[in-house]
Order: structure tokens, then sequence, then C-alpha cells
């Protein structure tokens, strides 16, 4: 695969397929797709288009069944579950729809999860951290079902800033929530992402909020296109 | 809307899609287990009951002081069942010179129906199953009879006007401990030759007995239609009304394999009550989906109730099947251990396999699935709203009240229903409570923890009242696993122990007092240990305070035959060790002011006796009255010398006695007994080896049986530790995916969930050994009556075989957490 030292996420050929009743069914073909650091993307497309599983692959949490993927130039095809956890945990950061807290943790123990599974001492300390530049400074001990929508997903937010990651995968982050919430959100997510250098991969069904991104792909069929 | 045909189309759709599967799933294992063990022990305990009714020769026997009127036997034989005929009296054999007082019984071919003689050619041996009865003109004698006459086998004898040839030395009879005091040597002869004899005689003391064989149902039938009229002073004995011993023994039995099966229920229960939550949850989106479509919280009520009633029916059904087929498969094993095959089952363990089935499954899933009807339809525009979780004492009270009705029907006894399901609820609030505390102070160690301890740590205490329940689920399980076990080593080796190698095998009768200091020395020194005489007096309760003892006056048939009779009485300084006083107090030594008694409780309750009552007793012609001062619990399977009544020594000591011992003298030491019977003929010996043995063999089986009950019980154990992990099965997966995706490594979720399962064990462990220790002491204080000594090497394995089933199940139980993609966070919202 070429490298490009540019390129945070590299996709060649990438293709997957599972298997149904009918038979093998493609939901993903001859992906290409080149994503710079510091780029913001936007995936859209309508349901069941492949958006999803597009993000999955180039994240690593999930292997394609052809062609390859490379994330901060390592090759994610030659590394097992364990291996892309690790690339996960150094480099990537995740935003999802329905949040995804862990119901039975705080806002800052869910915040400070990452940093913890990647062995850090101040986890605490830098969890708080981004838990004020979220603005939830005073709701740091409170439960996901004690907290808004919104506030949820600040706290994801919040959680995916902790590592610094290289690059942040968000999946219909404004999915679950109201308009106005959701602006917020959005602002949130794109000043985060400013101040952090991140590389941003969102996908969403949101034309307005897909124009908001430096650049955007649509899929279609399990095919991308790019928009100009 | 048809709610059955609408609940059994979702019954089915459940079923597919693997939403019911657990529930049905536990009551199958449930009713299973349950069916297995009701199919085999209703076989044990047909067979202990046939084991048992070697002692009484047949299944039922009628006893009576005339000839036994013919439309008695006219009926068994019409009801199709063996009947047979013998007479019993006392009478002197006489062989030349030699004269011998001897127990004469005149048996038909068909004797005995149950058990077997033994016969033997040589003195004091065991002897060989003989089926046959004496031939026409022969009789058959035991060892002591042919010393006394001293005659050897062949010679001729005299029978009352017969004369018949001795032709084999009597070992065995299975029903000749009728009444162990008053035994003579004994003869075994044919009823044909009875007229020979000329004994029977108007006026002769004799007993006829009917014996009767058959299929239990027959004797059952038998036995209630019997109308017996009481001027024929016929008096019936069945298996439970034979020997005392037995009849404990048969007590027993049921109390252990009905612990073992009430044990079961509850775990069963618990699997259900958590496979239940776990369904609700999962149905919380449907029913506010179907609230909002417009269905009454009514038909959400009675489509969960048709679901969990016909879900019940059918796993009830297929778990009996497969309990019929499991307990085959224990017959075969059982195949060598016993003498003989185990009856046929009956079909009783169906129906009760069934009603338990539905029962448990209303008790524990009912409750759960209907906070469902408390789903609001607001749900589906907001997710967060799920019904009020349910009232915890109301759950357990009705599991409870579940168990309490299901407990007769299970272990048919009311005190240890009533210890047991006490003990459980107990054990669940102090398993609850000390969780609480105990995940509260360990919070406190987390941050100095390793991360992956930490996190351990972290799931118990953060799900702290998820994790209260499953130490309470597991910890009941366990709980009960480990008192099964303790009942299985301390109460059935406390139980056994009493019957011990060298438990008493003969009782010594007949000893005069100026014989006893002699013959006490003797043995004593002889078999090297001291050998205790117990003075023995015979006398006739005649007055309970001042009231007269008339039978009459007594409906209950042994109250009725007490009153009659006379009673051994005995005295003594001090109490027997194997006493225990159960009201009142035993006299201070030497206090002979006045005349006390003790009385044995259980026939203090047949005639009415209190502490405090005076009696007077008739001995010898004279009147003797004392007080009651104490009422005593005796061990009367232990085979030493017991009364029911004994005095202080002054109250007694003066009147006419014999002495009475018993005592152990092994098979190699025989020679003894042959030398004191030479030298005190008047002496009489009575081997109790043989029934000793038989008693043995049925408490053995018992323990076998105990044990096969509580492999299951173990098994139905995983069940629920499998529906623990299961209930958070979802949230587990979940969160793994969600680590994972986060970057967590295998190593570091499986390392969480180890952490996580052994510090539940440990929790668990060292909690069910206090609980289980506690409900130990108090059944063995209350209801077996036992001194049981707890053993501290639990503490330690408790804990560590815990955390090792906890490790390994839930290792086994979340290994498709394990499995779970990362994707999973994507795809699932």
């Amino acid at each position: 695969m070429d490298s490009n030292s540019n390129n945070i996420v590299q996709a060649k050929a990438l293709g997957k397929q599972v298997s149904s009743p009918e038979g093998k069914l493609t939901i993903l073909d001859d992906i290409n797709l080149s994503i710079k650091q510091g780029e913001s993307l936007a995936v859209i497309g309508v349901s069941g288009s492949g958006k999803s599983t597009l993000l999955g692959l180039l994240a690593g949490l999930d292997v394609p069944t052809s062609g390859k993927v490379s994330l901060n130039e390592i090759i994610l095809n030659d590394l097992d579950e364990d291996g892309r956890a690790h690339i996960r945990n150094q480099f990537v950061g995740f935003v999802f729809q329905s949040f995804h807290l862990l119901p039975g943790l705080t806002a800052l123990e869910n915040t400070a999860l990452p940093l913890e599974l990647a062995g850090s001492e101040q986890a605490e300390e830098l969890a708080k951290q981004k838990l004020a530049d979220v603005g939830l400074s005073e709701r740091i001990h409170h439960y996901p079902n004690q907290l808004s929508g919104g506030e949820q997903q600040r706290v994801a937010i919040a959680r995916a800033f902790a590592s610094n990651p290289k690059i942040l995968f968000a999946d219909e982050p404004t999915g679950n929530l109201d308009q106005k919430t959701a602006q917020r959100i959005i602002n949130l997510l794109f000043k985060m992402n400013k101040d952090n250098g991140t590389t941003l991969v969102m996908v969403t069904h949101d034309d307005a909020l897909a124009s908001l991104c430096d650049r955007k792909v649509t899929m279609a069929g399990g095919q991308l296109s790019e928009d100009t | 809307m048809n709610t059955i045909k609408f609940a059994f189309t979702g019954l089915k759709r459940d079923w597919y899609s693997g939403e019911l599967r657990l529930i049905g799933i536990s009551i199958l294992i449930a009713v299973a287990c349950l069916s297995s063990i009701s199919f085999f022990t209703d076989r044990v305990r047909r067979a202990t009951e046939q084991q048992a009714t070697e002692l009484l020769a047949a299944d039922l026997v009628l006893i009576a002081s005339a000839k036994i009127k013919d439309e008695y036997i006219d009926k068994a034989v019409r009801s199709g069942l063996i009947v047979s005929l013998n007479e019993s009296f006392r009478s002197v054999v006489v062989n030349g010179d030699k004269l011998e007082l001897a127990e004469v019984k005149a048996v038909d071919s068909n004797y005995p129906i149950r058990g077997n003689l033994k016969t033997s050619d040589d003195l004091f041996n065991e002897g060989q199953i003989n089926d046959a009865i004496p031939t026409e003109g022969a009789v058959w004698v035991d060892s002591r009879l042919l010393q006394a006459l001293q005659v050897s086998l062949g010679e001729l004898i005299n029978v009352g006007a017969a004369e018949l040839i001795v032709e084999k030395i009597l070992t065995y009879e299975p029903d000749r401990g009728g009444d162990l005091f008053n035994i003579a040597p004994r003869l075994l002869m044919n009823r044909a030759d009875l007229d020979k004899t000329k004994l029977i005689l108007p006026g002769s003391r004799i007993k006829y007995r009917l014996l009767l064989g058959g299929q239990s149902e027959s004797i059952d039938q038998y036995r209630e239609q019997l109308k017996l009229d009481k001027n024929d002073n016929v008096r019936v004995q069945g298996i439970k009304d034979a020997r005392p011993e037995i009849k404990t023994a048969l007590e027993r039995a049921e109390q252990f394999l009905g612990l073992a099966a009430l044990v079961s229920i509850a775990l069963a229960g618990l699997a259900i009550a958590m496979s239940a939550q776990r369904f609700a949850v999962r149905h919380y989106d449907n029913c506010a989906i179907m609230r909002c479509l417009g269905l009454q919280q009514r038909q959400i009520t009675q489509i969960y109730f048709y679901q969990l009633m016909m879900l019940g029916l059918i796993c009830s059904l297929f778990g009996c099947a497969i309990g019929f087929f499991a307990q085959e498969g224990l017959n075969q094993m059982m195949v060598g251990m016993t003498q003989q095959s185990l009856p046929k089952p009956s079909w009783r363990p169906v129906l009760s396999g069934i009603f338990t089935g539905l029962i448990t499954v209303l008790a524990f899933a009912l409750p759960q699935l209907m906070r469902l009807r408390k789903i609001s339809p607001l749900r589906v525009l907001r997710k967060d709203l799920t019904p009020l979780p349910l009232n915890n004492y109301a759950i357990y009270t009705l599991a409870i009240i579940a168990l309490v009705l299901l407990s007769p029907w299970q272990s048919g006894d009311v005190t240890l229903t009533i210890y047991t399901v006490l003990g459980l609820f107990l054990t669940a609030i102090l398993l609850a409570v000390s969780a609480k505390l105990i995940i509260k102070l360990l919070k406190q160690l987390q941050p100095k923890l390793k991360m992956s301890a930490r996190y351990g740590l972290a799931n118990v205490s953060r799900r702290s009242n998820q994790s209260v329940m499953q130490i309470m689920g597991i910890g009941i399980g366990v709980t009960v696993m480990l008192l099964l076990t303790l009942v299985r080593t301390d109460l059935l080796a406390g139980w056994q122990n009493r019957l011990p190698d060298d438990a008493p095998n003969y009782f010594l009768i007949n000893i005069q007092p100026d014989q006893a200091e002699d013959i006490q020395a003797q043995l004593s020194a002889s078999l090297n240990n001291p050998i205790q005489l117990y003075p023995m007096i015979r006398g006739r309760l005649t007055k309970i305070n001042d009231n007269h003892v008339n039978p009459d006056d007594y409906e209950n048939p042994r109250a009725n035959r007490l009153a009659t009779r006379e009673f051994n009485l005995s005295y003594a300084d001090n109490m027997q060790k194997d006493n225990r006083i159960v009201a009142g107090e035993w006299w201070p030594e030497n206090e002979n002011s006045e005349n006390y008694f003790s009385v044995e409780g259980g026939i203090a309750e047949t005639l009415g006796i209190k502490v405090g009552d005076n009696l007077s007793y008739s001995i010898a012609g004279q009147e003797i009255n004392g007080k009651v001062t104490n009422l005593r619990w005796v061990e009367w399977d232990s085979f030493n010398v017991n009364f029911f009544v004994v005095s202080n020594a002054d109250a007694l000591m003066d009147y006419p006695s014999t002495f009475i011992s018993s005592l152990f003298i092994p098979d190699s030491n025989r020679s003894v007994l042959i030398d004191l019977i030479k030298q005190y003929p008047s002496i009489t010996v009575f081997d109790i080896d043989a029934i000793l043995k038989q008693v043995r063999a049925i408490m053995n089986q018992v323990v076998r049986t105990v044990e096969f009950v509580f492999i299951f019980t173990i098994l139905t154990g995983i069940a629920v530790l499998f529906a623990a992990l299961q209930s958070t099965h979802d949230e587990r997966t979940h969160e793994s995916a969600l680590m994972s995706a986060l970057g967590a490594n295998r190593k570091q979720i499986v390392s969480g969930l180890i952490a996580e399962f052994l510090l539940l064990g440990m929790i668990t462990g060292v909690l069910s050994a206090i609980a289980a220790s506690i409900i130990e002491l108090a059944l063995a204080e209350y209801v077996f009556k036992m001194e049981i000594v707890i053993n501290p090497v639990l503490w330690l394995v408790a804990p560590l075989v815990c955390s090792l089933i906890i490790v390994t199940t839930g290792l086994i139980g979340t290994r498709k957490v394990l499995a779970s993609s990362p994707m999973l966070v994507l795809r699932k919202t």
C-alpha cells in the first residue's frame, strides 16, 4: 500500500461481504478513500447504503473481506483484534448516535475510561479537564440516566477527546437530539476538533451538517462517490 | 381481541427468537431435576419401605389374640394379596430332662412374604438364605435353644405332644424383633404340625398373625377399607407402625429428600426470576408499542399470564419426560450398588412436576412480567422511561409463599419446610445486607488497585444493586449447596455415628440381681470394656394425678395399648448420655426424699402426662407414687438400653427387678457369649446383629440417595449461576463491545471479568459459609436433634470453591460477550 505521510486514513479497494439467506451480500464494493490529517470528512447516504460499515472498517472496529485499510500508516488488516484495539486506544475517538455511555459509570468515570484502559496515571484529572471543556464541570458525578440527551452526548464528546486522538469518528452524532441541542453539539464537536487538531470523519444524513465539513462523500449501494 | 391466541403466537415468536428460551430452559431444568428427584426418591422410598417391610415379614400384618376371622382373610384374598397365617406362643420345649421355655412360631409355606429366613448347620454362624420353611415333622431352632436343650441337628425334641426333628439352626427370621425384651429362644415349625402339639387350647396365650403382601396401592386400599370390629381386638401393623427405629429412619429419609427437593425448587425459582427479569427488560419496547397501539394494561397482564402458563405447562411436561429418563439412568447406576432393583415409579411425580413447574414459574416469573403492564406508552418517544422497579419485599414474600405452598407437597414435613424457608429468607437478607456493606467497604480500596482489579471492583461496586442481587442469587445457591454438603457429611455422619460398627449387637436380659455384679465384672474383663447393667422392674400405670388410667378413655390405639400393658421401669441417679431433657429438670444426684419419675416425651404426649403430674404404678401388687420432674427425648435407634420411665434410685430399688444390658461382641469373641450362657443358663441372650444390619442397610441406601439428589441440586445451582450471568448478558455484551471500541484489548476485558467474578466469588463464599453454618446449626439443633461441630476448613474452602465455580462458570457464561464485535456499538442504537 502506498504511504502518504499526510494521510491519516487510507482505504484501498475496500470490500465487505456478509452471508445472508439469499447468498453473499455485498455491503461495500471497491472503496478507495484517503483522509488527510486535520481534515473533516462527511459520509452521507441513505439508510442501508453502507455508511456505518465503512466507518467501522476505517476505525478498525471490523475487518474488510477484501482490500486494505491503514490508520496512521499502520495497516489494520495485518493486526488481530487486540492489535486493532491498541490502535483505537492510541489514535481513535468515537462519538455515537446513541451516546453509548456505560450506564453504571458516572460522567467522570465514563470520560476517564479510555485513559484508564491506556494505563494513564492522571486519568481522573484529564477527564475532569475534558468535562470542563464541554461545560459539564458541575455534573461530573452524575450517572447517564441523570443527564439529558445533549448532556450525555457532551460526555461522549469529552470521552472521545480525553485521550487526544488523532482521528475522531462520529456516527450520526446529532441523530438522537433536538435541533437546538444538535446545533450546540455540532458547534462543540467542530470547536473541539479544531482546538485539538483532530481529523473528523462523520457519518450523517444531514446535508447541512455535512456541508460544514471540508469534504463530503456519498455512499450509495455500497459504492462511494466524492462530492465536489 | 383473542388474548389466548395472541399469547400463543407471541409465545412461538419469542421462543424462536430466543427471548423465552432462558425462562423455558430454566423451567425445563428445574422440572427435570425435580421430577427426576421425585421419580427416583419415589422409587427409593418404595424400595426403602420394601426393605423395611422385611422387618414385618410382610407389607401389612393383622395381629390378634384370638383366631383371625375368615372375613379378613377372604377380603385379602379377593384383593389379590398374598396371605400367610402364623401362630406364636410360649411353650416349654423338652429334650429328655432338659426343659426350656421357647417362643414357638408355626408358619405356612407363604412365610415370610417379605425378607428371608436364614439357617445354618453350625452354632453362632450367620447362616444362608433358606427359601423353605421347616418340613412337616421338623423344627428349626435358634442357637440358644439348641444349646439350652443340649440337642444336635437330626435329634428329636418335644413341642407339646408332638415329637419333632431338629432340622436346622435358625439364624434369622425377618419379623422376630417384634418385642425386644420379651424374647425367648426361638423355634420355628410347620403349621401342619400344630394340631399334633395339642397346645392350641381355649385360654392359651397365642398370638395369631395374618401376614399380607402385595402392591402398595392394594395394601393401602385394603387397610383403608378394613373395618375392624372393636371386639375382635385386632391390631394392624404397617411398615410405619413397625419398630420405632425403622420409623425414625424412614422419617429421616423423607426429611433429607424433602430438603433436597425444596432446595431445588428454590434454586429453580431463582433461575426463573432472573431470566424473567431479563425477558421483561427486553420487552419494554414491545409493550410500549402495543400500549401505544391501544392494548390495555389488563390485556398485557393476560397475555403474559397465558404465555407463562403455556410455557410452564409445555416445559414442565418435557421436564418430566427428561426427569423420567434421567432417573432411569440413575437406576441403572444403582443396580450394582443395591441388592435389588428399584420398584417402578408411580405417576405422582408427573403431577407434582407439572404443579411445581406452574407454581414456580408463576410465583417467580409473573411478578417480573407484571411490570410490563406498567410500561408507559410514552416509552416509544422516551426510551429512558422504564417501569418502577419491583418491590423486592413483595417478590420475596411471594416466593416464600410459593415455597411454603410447594414444600409440604415435596417434603411432606412442615417443621423442615418452615426452617428451610425461613433459613433461605434469612440467608437472602443476610447476604444482601452483608454484600452491600462489603462492597461499600471494598470501594475504599479501589484507587489503590491495579487496572483490572480496579475495573472488576468498579464493575461490582458501580453496579452495586445488581451485584448485591447476584451475590444474593448465587449466594443462596451456594449456601444450599454448602448446606447440603454439610447436611450430607455432618448430619449423616452424626446419624451414622450413632450406629457405629461397635453398636450393641446383643441384649442380655433376665439377669438376676444376685448375678448382676459377677456378670458385669466377667463381661467387662473378657470384652475389655466396661459393661453397664440396668435394673428393670415391670409395673402397670394405674393413675395419673389421682385419675385412674382406663384404656377405654384413650381413643388413640397406641395410648390404649400403653394403658393396658406393663411398662419396663428403671431407676438411675443420672440420665443416660444419649437422652436429653425436653421439659423440666433431672433430679439432683442422691436426692431421694421423694419419688421422682422421668418420662419419655413421646409416651408422655400419647398418654397426656406433663411435668409435675403424679403417677401411680402397680408393681408386684404394691402401689408406688411419684412426681414427674422431667420429660426426655430418647434416641431409640441407638440400640442402647432405654426406658420409657425412669425413677430415682430409692423409689424402685427395693422392688423385684432383673437386669438388662446391651453390648457389642465382635464375631471373633462369640465364645464369651457361649461361656456366659453355659454358666448362667437363665440369662436370655438376644442377637440384634441381623436387625442392625438391616437398619444400617436402609441408612446406607438413604445416604446414597441423598448423594445422588445432591448432584442434581448442584446442577440446578449451576443453572442459577448461568441465569445470574445471563441477566447481565446484554449489558455485558454492550460494555465489552464499547470497551473494545475504546481500545481495550481482550486481556484487559478478561482480566476485568476475572477480577469481578473472583471478587463476587470471595464475597459469596464467605457469606455462604456463614449462612450455611448458621442454618446447619439450627437444623441440627431443632430438626435432626444432633450435635454438630462446625468445621473451620469450611471458611477457607468455601470462598476458594465459590471463586473457582463463579470464575469458571462466569467465563463460560460470558464467552459470547468476549466474542462480541466492537461493531455492535455502531449497529445497536
